[in-house]
């Protein structure tokens, strides 16, 4: 089931004209965003398929910027998101790609800073719904609509119960989880969707466990 | 959980409850929230919706001037009172265009169940309302009832032009609000399906070929007859007609048809409406120059 809520049905509330190219792709930015933890200083975009076609008069470009500027879908900012970003000094490049991809309404969004970069993809389902495919590399299945938790890790036994065992102490229910490996033994990376939200304190814990490299949260 | 059209008729006539009460059941099941928590969230979708169609109402204008100020224009041929097709029919036509033109204006809206057709619920439930005097109760319930239509769609078929065309739009929508109609005007769970059904098959094919890829020509025009489809179907439905093939089959070969579209159909701006001269003309005046490279 794609598709779990009425609220994916009847929703989301949003500025026009587009629930897929509109505000799909706005929550693809503030996924991008919520992952990086912070403002960038720039942005490259890259539009696939439908999004690249369409995406002026859709909006899909003011929506991305204003997804990466932390707007949410009905946010009235997000008409103005092109002029904001300049403001706050955010370098943004559009890249319309020719390449075919698997679903029509593909959009990469590479983001980043002085210290820091992250690469992501994302794919708009429709009705405003979006799933996250990609990021920094690794095959993933993110629905943006839970709280999730991220975390890279080494790929050695025992790494996953350890982050099983203290999402239970706390009481955190798994709703979704992948783990996903670039090479046998190397990087690693668990996606673990959630039902409730993750304080700080956790994410603490999780990060001194051994063989975890980083802790990143979604929140809903 | 209802995975299909006839898995939730089913629950709805086993447990005699309305299709409203088993989409709410099963949201509250899903999200673990309160029923006030979920009808709370549905009610502020209900007032988006209603003052979406006020604004429309007033006169909407939309970036491009393609679009916007129809829905005042059918208001005003309504209330001189020498039309044709029927009070409810026009009043749910210009409410579901007075939604899309907003949308195209980038107005708030709540897609239902995307943006480019998010007139046709909300316009023929606010026509609709004038002559049944719903409560707000049912008002919100007539969303639900939608909800549950759409679900089943998405999950088996598509509610995406890019994906599966116009009829995975302005089709799935009007088809979600002839079985909401029903169901407001007094109809049982069957019946539902029927008008979801008989709406469904008479947008079969409808391909999404926005001009200048927007969402307003023919999007706007295409919810204003998806209202009216809609409340035909409904009548039919409560009439006593049914559908000959069943409504989970016309929501599969939907989603068959859709997966055989050609891409220049799929909101690509490439085929159909927005390949035609007039078409192209448009797009060139709107973006100074043509959006499609190497044509």
């Amino acid at each position: 089931m794609k598709y779990r809520s009425v609220f994916d049905i009847i929703g989301p509330i949003m500025i026009g004209p587009s629930s897929s190219h509109t505000a799909g792709a706005a929550r693809i930015g503030r996924v991008a965003r919520s992952l990086f933890g912070k403002q960038p200083k720039w942005a490259k975009i890259s539009f696939y398929g439908s999004f690249a076609k369409t995406y002026k008069g859709h909006g899909t470009d003011v929506a991305i910027v204003g997804g990466i500027l932390d707007f949410d879908t009905f946010d009235e900012r997000i008409k103005s998101s092109l002029k904001l970003a300049e403001e706050l000094g955010l370098e943004i490049t559009f890249t319309e790609e020719e390449a075919v991809t698997d679903h029509p309404n593909t959009a990469k969004v590479i983001i980043g800073d002085d210290d820091n970069e992250l690469e992501l993809v994302g794919i708009s389902i429709g009705g405003g719904k979006i799933e996250i495919i990609e990021l920094n590399g690794f095959q993933l299945k993110l629905s943006g609509n839970h709280p999730a938790l991220l975390v890279v890790h080494n790929d050695r036994y025992g790494a996953i119960a350890g982050v099983a065992n203290v999402l239970a102490k706390y009481e955190i229910n798994i709703g979704h989880m992948e783990v996903a490996r670039k090479e046998k033994g190397k990087q690693a990376l668990m996606t673990i969707e959630v039902d409730q939200n993750i304080e700080a304190i956790i994410l603490e814990e999780l990060s001194k466990l051994p063989n975890i490299t980083k802790v990143t949260k979604i929140v809903e | 959980m209802f995975r299909n059209v006839a898995e939730l008729v089913e629950l709805a006539e086993s447990q005699n409850k309305k299709i409203a009460e088993i989409m709410i059941e099963q949201e509250m099941e899903f999200t673990g929230k309160s029923r006030e928590t979920i009808i709370a969230q549905m009610e502020a979708n209900l007032d988006v919706m209603e003052k979406a169609v006020e604004r429309g109402l007033a006169g909407v204008q939309s970036v491009s001037g393609l679009t916007g100020g129809d829905a005042v224009l059918i208001q005003e041929y309504l209330q001189k009172g020498n039309f044709l097709s029927g009070d409810i029919i026009l009043d749910a036509v210009s409410k579901a265009v007075a939604t899309n033109e907003v949308n195209a204006a980038m107005g708030t809206i709540c897609a239902t169940p995307t943006a480019g057709s998010a007139g046709v619920v909300p316009g023929t439930l606010f026509a609709v309302k004038n002559k049944l005097n719903p409560k707000k109760e049912d008002m919100v319930n007539f969303l639900f009832t939608s909800g549950a239509f759409g679900f089943v769609v998405a999950n088996n078929a598509s509610i995406s032009g890019a994906a599966g065309g116009c009829q995975a739009e302005v089709g799935s929508a009007s088809g979600m609000a002839a079985a909401a109609i029903v169901e407001m005007a007094g109809g049982t769970p069957s019946q539902c399906a029927e008008a979801m059904a008989i709406t469904l098959k008479n947008m079969l094919g409808l391909v999404c070929d926005p001009v200048a890829g927007l969402v307003e020509v023919p999007c706007v025009k295409r919810n204003a007859m998806g209202a009216a489809n809609a409340m035909v179907a409904a009548d039919l439905a409560l009439a006593g007609v049914t559908s000959r093939i069943p409504c989970d089959e016309v929501i599969d070969a939907m989603y068959r048809i859709g997966q055989t579209m050609p891409t220049a159909l799929k909101e690509t701006a490439q085929g159909g409406l927005a390949a035609t001269p007039t078409g192209r003309e448009l797009e060139a005046k709107i973006f100074g120059v043509s959006l499609q490279k190497g044509e």
